[in-house]
């Protein structure tokens, strides 16, 4: 028997039906600690990670007039710099007027249709992740810090939930491998903790840059379970809960990842 | 829209060996990868990238599909005087990009 | 709950393997379309020839730096370096890489002379499956130099459909 499937067999038959253990905050690493030597120089160099080429199309995007408001960005926003410094890492953020969290392409996408009143970018878009990567970049090094927000509680929980509950044809949660298993190899490469610090994210898989939501889509592939579309709410719940996770670890985008 | 980031240090001494690091969007289709009927996706690659120095060629690739997407090439040069590095790439479909870096060279 | 049934376990694995180091390499999600014929030793050689011709090969000067386990073939750094005083009368002129296993054998041709400095080239190549790769420089005096060196390559274990 391979050992992939050795290890799928043994976690289905032994998962216990109670929540796995999550990470002590001590223990916690980030994809990039499981990455190559030279995958990890190919994010630190921002002179050659591929991700800082949305980041140079979004700096252009945010001084850029658009919509029936002819507004840019900056007209509103000033200097990135200094106004999106933190932001990203404070997302997904409750939003009052939804009454329920949203991500930061959704929150971008709001300013679009609101204020620019613009159509908003379609999920995925270049220039939506470009703006997600020029203001996640201005982030870079800061920890993750999603407020502690009364009002996030159940839609963090129904993330944590959905983290946990065994789905698709394999019958894995996200918890068996990435809580668990995590530092194990599957199929030749080691399992990661699953820890979204460096969204949106150039991975080398895709050979372009994507977001979170875009990765989450994968997992669920490749578990065989079926995905949600793009701006469900269970994603979003989803990366609230993955974000709440990672807290105080340091934001990484755009990050590199295999 | 083509973007390119190219890094070289912006001050150097005269003779010294200076590294010139060039990154460019582009999606480098290989001509192999089937579309989901199964036809190949026609190639689109970068196939040429010159580097000029104050008008003198000083580096020139071929790339093939080997290359991956938005290809970052970096090579070295003597920094013999200030001036420009003009850099161009071309390639399938009438691709052409272009990009210019002054130097100061003491 | 096995879908093993209709092949040996050890074929599908590396079946599965096989395809999706082709795969991860071009960038194709899993599929079962026939996957377009690969170059064999034979080509790599053929593609050296055109640039050697019929010139012995010295071993040495050159140094490629490759990880030798790599974690995904769609982008793999790859650093070039030809041992060279690059002088006029002593330089590199130019440098190839070439594969074994890509769809096609070339991968780079850089042409440089005496204003570079250092023979040395910094990319990212696509590797295809675990393979050799074999470099060749040709020097200002005729004299054609190679050297070569063998990869493994893997995958991430979550892949994305097509």
């Amino acid at each position: 028997m391979t050992r992939c499937a050795a290890l799928v067999l043994v976690t289905a038959l032994l998962g216990p039906p109670a929540l796995a253990a999550e990470i002590p905050l001590t223990e916690r690493k980030s994809g990039y600690d499981f990455m190559s030597r030279e995958t990890r120089a190919m994010q630190d160099d921002e002179t050659a990670n591929p991700g800082m080429l949305w980041v140079l199309d979004g700096e252009a995007l945010w001084t850029r007039k658009d919509g029936a408001a002819a507004q840019s960005c900056a007209d509103c926003h000033g200097d990135a710099r200094t106004s999106m410094k933190g932001v990203a890492a404070r997302y997904p953020a409750f939003d009052a007027v939804r009454g329920r969290p949203i991500d930061l392409e959704q929150r971008i996408n709001i300013c679009r249709a609101d204020k620019q009143r613009a159509t908003p970018f379609a999920p995925e878009s270049k220039d939506l992740l470009a703006l997600a990567a020029f203001v996640g970049r201005q982030s870079r090094g800061m920890p993750v810090e999603i407020a502690d927000d009364e009002r996030i509680k159940p839609f963090l929980q129904a993330g944590r939930d959905m983290f946990h509950q065994r789905q698709g044809q394999l019958n894995l949660s996200c918890a068996q491998c990435h809580d668990d298993n995590w530092g194990q190899k599957l199929a030749g490469a080691p399992i990661p903790q699953g820890q979204a610090t460096g969204y949106p994210l150039y991975r080398l898989e895709w050979q372009t840059l994507g977001s979170l939501q875009r990765r989450l889509r994968n997992c669920l592939f490749g578990m065989r379970a079926i995905s949600y579309p793009f701006g469900a709410p269970e994603n979003v719940d989803l990366e609230l809960y993955l974000m709440w996770r990672a807290r105080g670890m340091p934001f990484e985008a755009p990050a590199v990842r295999p | 829209m083509a973007r390119a980031l190219i890094n070289v240090p912006p001050k150097s001494k005269r003779g010294d060996v200076i590294e010139i690091k060039t990154l460019i969007s582009h999606v480098m289709e290989t001509g192999f990868r089937p579309d989901p009927t199964g036809k190949p996706i026609p190639r689109d690659i970068i196939t040429d990238f010159v580097c000029k120095y104050n008008g003198e060629e000083i580096f020139r690739a071929e790339l093939f599909p080997a290359i991956g997407a938005n290809p970052f090439i970096s090579f070295f040069t003597v920094a013999t005087a200030s001036g420009t590095l003009a850099f161009e790439w071309a390639g399938d479909n009438g691709f052409v990009a272009t990009e210019s870096v002054d130097i100061t060279v003491e | 709950m096995t879908r093993d049934d209709d092949m040996p376990r050890a074929t599908r694995r590396r079946f599965l393997v096989e395809t999706a180091a082709l795969a991860g390499a071009a960038g194709i999600g899993l599929s079962l379309t026939p996957v377009p014929a690969s170059a064999t030793p034979a080509s790599m050689r053929a593609a050296i020839r055109k640039v050697v011709g019929e010139a012995p090969l010295k071993k040495g000067k050159l140094k490629i730096d490759l990880p030798p386990l790599i974690e995904n073939g769609n982008a793999v750094p790859l650093v070039l370096t030809c041992d060279s005083p690059m002088t006029a009368d002593d330089h590199v002129k130019a440098m190839h890489v070439f594969t074994e296993k890509n769809p096609q054998p070339n991968v780079i041709s850089i042409q440089l002379g005496p204003r570079a400095g250092r023979a040395s080239v910094s990319t990212r190549i696509r590797l295809a499956d675990s393979q050799k790769v074999v470099a060749i420089a040709q020097m200002s005096d005729g004299s054609f130099w190679s050297e070569e060196i063998e990869v493994v390559v893997t995958l991430a274990a979550c892949l994305e459909g097509v």
